[in-house]
């Protein structure tokens, strides 16, 4: 498919999934023109139907935002996004149709008044329900900045629950706007899969948790162990590239939940629990013995989580890796949430202001207000203090920063400047 | 010797029977040791029963009602200087709101309660037709409107205008009957409704909505959850299921070509599926399939699963049913001068299906309990939330108390069930009285 336009513009079509439906941005200037397959049929919802001149089959809908875009109104030299699907879009039926055009996640979100992520259905200090049934932990809480920046209330985020295997596909078609579920930085995963990172909230690694009785020191010394481990993640293909390396057999024990998997463990259904070193602590925590049970101290891969958004809309992809952003760097310059009133009226450190939006027009940038990360951090804290609340050492699980101390105490955790 | 004989002019007075084979020691003796064999098994069976017990009782009774934590249960635990553990009801205390509504809203909480209560005297009728009036049965029928109405919220207009479909439905069928002939008049009264729910119940509704605003606040599917979500699936997909397998057992028999292979070839696809299977493309493949973007709530995706998997088994069922039945009971309908509804109707079904209740209700118990496989495909029934309570650094290392609890309600449902589909077997039952 190709987009030509009178004034010349061809833009590159992006392909946003393998059946048939693309988005290409255009720059709408008057009279344009959009050559399209002819099994192509646009569809975007809430957008009213417009004619466009010379067009083949010329009743394309455009929307940018909540506002049509005409050719008549064309003057407006901004992006739009178009959408078309193939013929499947007669498949749905009236009734089924509620969603609306992904491209502008940003819009959608605003509109709806919530925004929904992908959690974890539970993980310990990442995502779970309190007996109120509110979401907490620390992915939760990225989440939650993202809504607080974005439509001003760190409630108006829904979290919707997600197994490893359908974690991605609820993002890809739209279910979730943003996917914080202990995920995987990997180039399939970004390129493949058509995601976009757009940031590391925690950096992890995989450990082996075996129990002390078995008198193992290293996870070199794990030949012919029997191993308990969660499928559909990539721990089970470090698992086996690890083995392989170093010349190991192993026999896998496929689970399908952390907490299946500690009830494997303890029940000695595997000699080895493997998973992520975070989830390993946690797992540990809550046994009767812990002291019991030993962390090998190798760790056998990279496994760097973060939030994660579709390709194909950069706008929003900014917003939650500048949320982020602003959280570490929240840190670093000491912003906390409870001098983080004192600070918002303006101080000498003008990095300090650029970030609250005293200084400059970073919110109005990223197509927020100038309040956007101020009441991000305020929604949990900075990311050292979300850190200490939902995983840190003074919580049960009681993980040290280590890598994800800020770069200025030896960690990974650095903020590109805001400026 | 003469020949003298005597006979005994009055009765003995009767007496006890031996203390050996009444009361309590002659039950003992004709049911427990009635041979050295059956004494045996008899000793070794209490044996069993004593060290399961002697396992389960001791876990079981356990006084951590009020602790917060895991961790407090332990303490409790290890005060009381139990050997093998106990129980930690706390988390039961705790979250038993949430294994039973999910992340419902409090406020709302009514709602699946009265919907639960209205289930019942919605069903009285229907299962107990002699006990009560039939003319609850009104109320059944609008119960199938206002059901979803209160789960989900919204305008009260939008279940009152699909039930207005029916009427529409109907009154096409009897307007056009006279004048158009049977046939015509059937696809009438079905496109007519349908018709109208796609194309008007949705402006309509938007009209009186702000006109008379009566409505309950929505309550979106994603805070469905816990037992009630499987309740809920459950209940709607026997239903509809119910229903369904009817009209696809009688396609299966019809002499119609086209509906009978349809049938056929339904029946054999959706039971060559596992049910998780279909429920992974109810959760990820037809996200892929329908256009991105769509927003096709999940648990009715679910729902319509669980209808069709069930479907299609209650159809084999009740083909057996109607199997069953001699021959000479079609040709009697027949004789009579009955066409093919009215003996369906009155010959055939309440016989065939008399026939299939086992199978029906043994159907059905296994659909409500399937639908602990939403959990896989991460709704948050209660096998779900198991996981996500346990994600809770307090409830951490939790199992059985919680997998206990669950499978406690499901053992009442089910057990309520299968002593009902017995009570109606008997009542039933017009042969060797």
């Amino acid at each position: 498919m190709q987009c030509t336009f009178s004034d010349g513009l061809i833009k590159k079509i992006e392909r946003l999934d393998g059946f048939g439906t693309e988005i290409c941005r255009i720059s709408l200037g008057l009279k344009n023109q959009c050559e399209t397959g002819f099994f192509l049929t646009p569809r975007v919802e809430f957008a009213q139907t417009i004619r466009m001149e010379g067009g083949p089959r010329s009743s394309y809908r455009y929307r940018q935002g909540s506002r049509i875009i005409t050719p008549e109104t064309g003057d407006i030299q901004e992006e739009v996004i178009m959408k078309k699907s193939v013929i499947l879009g007669a498949l749905t039926v009236a009734g089924v149709m509620a969603g609306a055009a992904q491209a502008a996640t940003l819009d959608d979100v605003k509109a709806r008044g919530s925004l929904k992520c992908g959690s974890n259905s539970g993980l310990t200090g990442f995502a779970a329900p309190n007996a109120n049934g509110e979401w907490e932990g620390f992915d939760v809480a990225v989440c939650r900045a993202v809504a607080a920046a974005v439509l001003g209330d760190p409630q108006a985020a829904e979290f919707v629950p997600t197994t490893p295997k359908t974690r991605f596909t609820a993002l890809a078609s739209g279910e979730v706007d943003m996917l914080v579920r202990n995920t995987t930085w990997t180039l399939t995963r970004d390129v493949d899969l058509k995601f976009t990172f757009t940031g590391v909230n925690y950096y992890d690694g995989q450990g082996f948790m075996v129990p002390k009785a078995l008198g193992v020191s290293s996870a070199k010394e794990l030949d012919g162990a029997t191993v308990c481990i969660q499928t559909g993640t990539t721990t089970e293909l470090n698992l086996a590239d690890y083995f392989r390396t170093n010349n190991m057999n192993y026999e896998p024990v496929p689970i399908e939940t952390n907490a299946e998997a500690q009830q494997q463990y303890l029940a000695g259904a595997c000699d080895v629990y493997t998973t992520d070193a975070s989830g390993l602590a946690a797992t540990r925590a809550s046994f009767e013995a812990p002291s019991d049970h030993v962390i090998l101290p190798e760790i056998i891969s990279k496994e760097p989580l973060g939030p994660l958004v579709r390709h194909g809309d950069d706008e929003w992809g900014d917003i939650v890796r500048w949320t982020l952003n602003a959280l570490v760097a929240a840190e670093e310059f000491g912003i906390t949430s409870t001098n983080i009133e004192e600070l918002a009226k303006g101080t000498d450190n003008p990095e300090i202001n650029r970030i609250l939006g005293t200084e400059g027009n970073m919110g109005e940038l990223l197509g927020l207000d100038a309040e956007w990360a101020k009441r991000a951090i305020m929604a949990g804290g900075n990311y050292g203090e979300i850190f200490e609340k939902n995983i840190g050492e003074s919580t049960p699980i009681g993980l040290a920063r280590g890598l994800n101390a800020q770069w200025k105490d030896g960690g990974l955790q650095y903020a590109p400047p805001f400026r | 010797m003469s020949d003298l004989s005597y006979v005994r002019t009055e009765l003995l007075p009767e007496q006890d029977p031996p203390l050996s084979e009444v009361g309590v020691i002659g039950w003992l003796r004709a049911n427990l040791f009635s041979g050295w064999f059956n004494s045996i098994l008899t000793f070794v069976s209490l044996v069993l029963i004593y060290l399961l017990l002697a396992a389960i009782l001791p876990w079981l009774w356990s006084p951590t009602w009020n602790a917060g934590s895991l961790a407090e249960c332990r303490e409790i635990i290890a005060e009381l200087g139990k050997e093998h553990g106990g129980a930690c009801y706390g988390v039961i205390r705790e979250r038993w709101p949430q294994l039973l509504f999910g992340f419902y809203p409090d406020a709302e909480r009514w709602r699946p309660i009265v919907t639960l209560i209205g289930l019942f005297v919605a069903l009285a009728p229907v299962l107990f037709t002699d006990l009560f009036p039939r003319k609850m049965l009104w109320f059944s029928g609008a119960f199938l409107f206002a059901a979803p109405w209160l789960m989900w919220g919204g305008s009260i207009w939008t279940p009152v205008l699909v039930a207005a479909g029916l009427v529409i439905g109907a009154g096409a069928y009897r307007l056009l009957v006279p004048r158009v002939g049977n046939l015509a008049a059937v696809i009438a009264a079905v496109v007519a409704p349908l018709l109208w729910w796609f194309l008007f119940v949705g402006p309509v509704s938007s009209v009186l909505a702000p006109v008379i605003p009566l409505g309950l606040e929505v309550v979106e599917s994603r805070l469905f959850g816990g037992f009630m979500l499987s309740v809920w699936i459950g209940v709607v997909s026997i239903a509809i299921s119910l229903v369904l397998g009817v009209l696809l057992a009688l396609g299966r028999q019809s002499d119609l070509l086209i509906v009978k292979y349809l049938s056929v070839g339904f029946i054999e696809f959706i039971r060559g599926v596992p049910l998780i299977t279909l429920l992974f493309v109810a959760s990820t493949l037809l996200n892929i399939f329908l256009p991105p973007g769509t927003n096709f709530d999940i648990i009715l995706r679910v729902m319509i699963m669980a209808t069709l998997f069930a479907s299609a088994y209650i159809a084999e069922v009740i083909r057996g049913g109607l199997a069953a039945l001699p021959r000479g009971q079609y040709e009697a309908a027949d004789a009579l001068g009955l066409d093919y509804w009215k003996a369906q109707r009155l010959i055939i079904l309440p016989q065939a299906l008399k026939i299939s209740i086992p199978g029906i209700v043994s159907t059905f118990i296994g659909l409500f309990k399937d639908t602990t496989l939403v959990s896989i495909i991460g709704l948050l029934d209660p096998i779900g939330l198991t996981g996500s309570i346990r994600a809770d650094a307090n409830w951490n290392g939790i199992v059985w108390e919680l997998y206990g609890f669950i499978a406690l309600l499901f053992f009442l449902s089910c057990f309520a069930m299968s002593r009902y589909s017995m009570w109606l077997e008997r009542k039933l039952r017009t042969d060797h009285k």
